[in-house]
């Protein structure tokens, strides 16, 4: 373990770049599993089918990924009010969501990463764009802008939901239907519309999300697998559903993945976001800004 | 109505010997930043049958969980038959002789109804008795219980094929099947018809008669009147009105806090 | 039928069906029906947490590469004894011994949390588990771990029979030990919680004691299944002896089956194990994985009961009280708050 200061900063840096992007990954678990108390344990499975997305666009079409995402997202949200409604119906109403919804989302997990096996195999994709590649050098900061891209446009995502939720009506009522779905049907206000359109966007997010993940590191269908752990951490330890909670854990968990990784090596890493999460789980179920 | 009852109850201790007595003390219970209970102490004597009321949401439900141990109070005592209750989990506390039914009843839905009362046949009462109980014994308690509550021919089906009104009796036979000393029936009644609600008194008196004290939560005044020798009013989570219920009634702040609602 | 009855017909069957094994003349019978019988026994374990009690377990997974491991790592300590060689029940024992160990761990950690916490909780132990196992060079680490395994062994001749004899044995006991428990009150308490943990606990039953019992139990039998499993693979890694594919088998199997009774993990391997291993012989074994994902979605979203509800809806069954030996799985509708 070499131990310098340039080392530590650089780290801490990119955990902080890292941990933006981890925000944006998860805000569509804080949405769906945070405040609609769904286990969507499958939303990385869609963040990697983003990831494949926008590296058929950029491979055939040379369209940036960010971009190809943003107009996919309205497909991604169809695919999400779908699956929704699917889970509404076999799942939330017959009150059997704890063992045959988490089977269902499961499954949907294997489903789509076995067929993105099958369609393309296990090699790793990556994507090209003006911004992979070069880094940004600041005193003794080195950031890859590959890194730094997804980081701001990830912010602009989170900050664009926080203020959907809570300045909208439709965000607002999002928010209320977690907590009183009478009240919400006394506003003339169906949930189960209200869920459909949240979980919708929840999945949209992912495709956003896969357009960041494939221009941070390549991509392949396993790679969902990590992030399981991750979001999970990030959405319980943000206090599920808080999306200022959000940002400020995937925060925390990205500089210290970037530590142990720097000086412990990078094995250790999916040790330490699941090793979060059980701490979390244990010590406190609320999170840090608990709901 | 049964007000005649009322006066005939007997006060007995129930055979075993140990005290029915429960003794709250300051207690205190949060969510969060909301206050749900302040300072409640009561005292409930063996044999008592003791009324409590009080607006929706004044906290009624949450003392039940927090003598229970469903909930744990944040500060003050329940001690229950000289015995502090604190750290003890709620199937602990049953076994010592509490029982509650649910506000809402919950059926174990998989589960025949017979099963239903099975459960806590085969874990309170023979768990407590030490030995295990002979399996004809438990059929004849669990045969028995069904019966005394109307339900003795349905004792094969599921809970799914029951009414509402069946589905409160089922939540009250469970709770009377762990042979408690003690037993809060938690807005037992709600939707019955005059008859029903009177079976179910008639019920809960025999009981009382046996020995079991009883704390009976309910809106539907003529029946809290009636089967009551003591009530406590709780509003806001606090206890406003302690005495009989003749006192109760014509208590001033009682009158203001719910009754004028 | 008394328990002794049930397991002598198994023992009965699994002497016929060991018998026609050997007969067809092909070894390969032998290694994909250990697969299969593994899965049996995996189901057959998670049913017990997650089927009669309501608890599901994603990290099984966990608990079979940990009877492998304490395998592997036995194997290491008298590697240098050329002359002995500990025998797989004994090391099945061991594997049992310590994947109970840390299932009953695992519990006391988890067990306080609500459902779906609780199965995070348990995807996320398995991951911890995994990366301690990886960075441990005692065995093999990331690199993985050889086990040389004796081609033959007296009387039955290929060591791959005898492996799959101990392993039916496994899943007779398995499915023996399943059906003891529905049976027993430990069954009526393991239901009452799945049904409504709140009105157990409130009724006298101790859920938490009993819901240690139940991982426990599944831990150690899944360990025991995983024990034999690198001298049947020869190679072990990590990355594919820890896998998800583990835990999803393990679920789908008890779902598809049926998830109220031993019989459902028993058809659901059965089923669905032959199917995979007909799968990867003609297709391939990415496949494998589809099928089990789709069959699981299709199931739970259509059949929810599994196979045996399905018998049941057909041949109209009325419930009857569990000592009668047959519940029907309700579905009800939002009644539980």
């Amino acid at each position: 373990m070499v131990f310098s200061f340039d080392l530590l900063i650089n780290a801490v840096v990119s955990g902080i770049l890292i941990g933006g992007f981890y925000a944006a990954v998860t805000s569509g678990v804080s949405l769906s599993f945070g405040i609609l108390d769904i286990v969507n344990i499958a939303h990385p499975a869609f963040i990697i089918l983003g990831s494949y997305i926008s590296y058929i666009a950029n491979a055939t079409l040379g369209v940036d990924p960010i971009l190809a995402a943003i107009v996919m997202m309205p497909v991604f949200y169809v695919l999400g009010a779908g699956i929704y409604q699917v889970y509404y119906v076999s799942f939330e109403k017959r009150g059997q969501e704890s063992l045959r919804g988490l089977a269902f989302f499961f499954g949907l997990l294997f489903i789509t990463e076995v067929t993105l096996v099958l369609y393309f195999g296990v090699d790793y994709r990556y994507v090209e764009a003006r911004y992979i590649g070069p880094s940004w050098h600041f005193a003794m900061l080195d950031i890859p802008l590959r890194i730094l891209v997804p980081f701001l446009v990830s912010l602009i995502l989170t900050a664009g939901l926080q203020i959907f939720l809570t300045r909208s009506f439709l965000g607002r009522a999002v928010m209320a239907v977690a907590q009183d779905q009478l009240a919400l049907r006394l506003m003339a206000v169906d949930p189960i519309k209200i869920k459909r359109i949240a979980f919708g966007i929840s999945i949209a997010t992912a495709s956003l999300a896969g357009a960041f993940l494939i221009i941070i590191q390549p991509v392949e269908p396993s790679v969902g697998r990590e992030y399981i752990g991750r979001i999970f951490a990030i959405c319980v330890l943000g206090g599920m559903g808080s999306l200022p909670g959000t940002v400020i854990a995937a925060m925390l968990l990205g500089i210290v993945e970037s530590l142990t990784s720097t000086f412990y090596g990078p094995s250790w890493a999916p040790a330490v976001s699941f090793g979060f999460l059980l701490l979390t789980l244990a010590v406190r179920p609320a999170g840090l800004l608990g709901r | 109505m049964i007000a005649a009852a009322r006066s005939n109850a007997i006060s007995a201790e129930p055979s075993d010997g140990a005290p029915a007595f429960l003794e709250i003390e300051n207690l205190g219970k949060r969510f969060g930043g909301f206050v749900a209970l302040e300072n409640i102490t009561l005292s409930v004597p063996p044999g008592e049958r003791l009324g409590l009321i009080g607006p929706n949401g004044s906290g009624k439900s949450t003392l039940v969980n927090c003598i229970c141990g469903t909930l744990r109070n944040e500060q003050g005592t329940v001690q229950f038959g000289g015995q502090r209750l604190d750290g003890l989990q709620a199937h602990q506390r049953t076994h010592l002789g509490l029982a509650r039914s649910f506000q809402l009843p919950r059926p174990f839905v998989s589960l025949t109804l017979a099963d239903n009362i099975r459960i806590p046949l085969i874990y309170t009462v023979a768990t407590r008795s030490g030995s295990r109980h002979a399996t004809h014994e438990i059929e004849e308690r669990c045969a028995a219980l069904l019966r005394q509550v109307g339900l003795g021919d349905k004792a094969r089906r599921l809970p799914r094929d029951l009414t509402q009104v069946e589905m409160r009796k089922l939540e009250l036979a469970r709770a009377m099947a762990a042979e408690p000393k003690l037993l809060i029936a938690d807005e037992a009644m709600a939707g019955l018809t005059h008859l029903e609600i009177e079976d179910i008194l008639s019920l809960l008196i025999r009981l009382n008669e046996q020995g079991v004290t009883i704390i009976l939560i309910e809106h539907i005044m003529s029946a809290v009147m009636s089967f009551s020798r003591r009530l406590v009013v709780l509003v806001s989570g606090r206890k406003i009105a302690d005495g009989t219920p003749d006192d109760v009634m014509r208590d001033p702040e009682v009158e203001r806090a719910y009754l004028g609602q | 039928m008394r328990t002794p009855v049930f397991l002598l017909i198994w023992l009965v069957v699994s002497a016929a069906v060991f018998a026609a094994a050997i007969g067809l003349g092909n070894d390969y019978i032998f290694f994909a029906g250990y697969v299969v019988l593994q899965y049996v026994v995996l189901g057959t374990a998670w049913n017990i947490l997650g089927g009669y009690c309501g608890y599901v377990n994603f990290g099984s997974a966990a608990f079979f590469a940990l009877g492998a491991y304490s395998t592997v790592t036995i194997y290491r300590l008298i590697a240098e004894n050329e002359f002995y060689q500990m025998p797989i029940p004994v090391l099945m024992l061991i594997g049992g011994i310590v994947s109970g160990i840390v299932g009953f761990g695992m519990g006391y950690l988890t067990l306080r949390l609500r459902g779906a916490f609780f199965a995070i909780a348990t995807l996320a132990l398995a991951v911890v588990l995994q990366t301690l196992v990886v960075n441990w060079d005692y065995v093999g680490g990331s690199r993985g771990a050889y086990i040389i395994r004796p081609e033959q062994i007296e009387p039955i001749g290929n060591y791959i029979r005898y492996l799959f004899l101990i392993m039916m044995l496994l899943a007779v006991a398995a499915i023996t030990i399943a059906r003891l428990i529905e049976h027993s009150r430990l069954g009526y308490g393991f239901a009452s919680i799945r049904d409504d943990e709140l009105a157990a606990e409130a009724s006298g039953v101790p859920t938490l004691r009993l819901k240690l019992i139940a991982t426990t139990i599944s831990g150690a039998l899944m360990g025991m299944a995983g024990a034999p499993f690198p001298y049947y693979i020869g190679y072990l890694q990590p990355s594919s002896t820890f896998g998800l594919d583990y835990a999803v088998n393990s679920i789908a199997m008890p779902l598809i089956g049926g998830t109220t009774s031993w019989v459902g993990p028993l058809i659901g391997a059965l089923l669905l194990g032959s199917l995979q291993q007909i799968a990867t012989v003609t297709i391939s074994s990415a496949v494998n994985l589809l099928i089990v994902g789709f069959l699981l979605v299709i199931f739970v979203v259509v059949a929810p009961n599994g196979i045996i509800g399905l018998i049941h809806t057909y041949l109209q069954r009325k419930p009857v009280d569990f000592v009668g030996r047959r519940r029907v799985e309700a579905e009800m509708p939002g009644q539980v708050p």
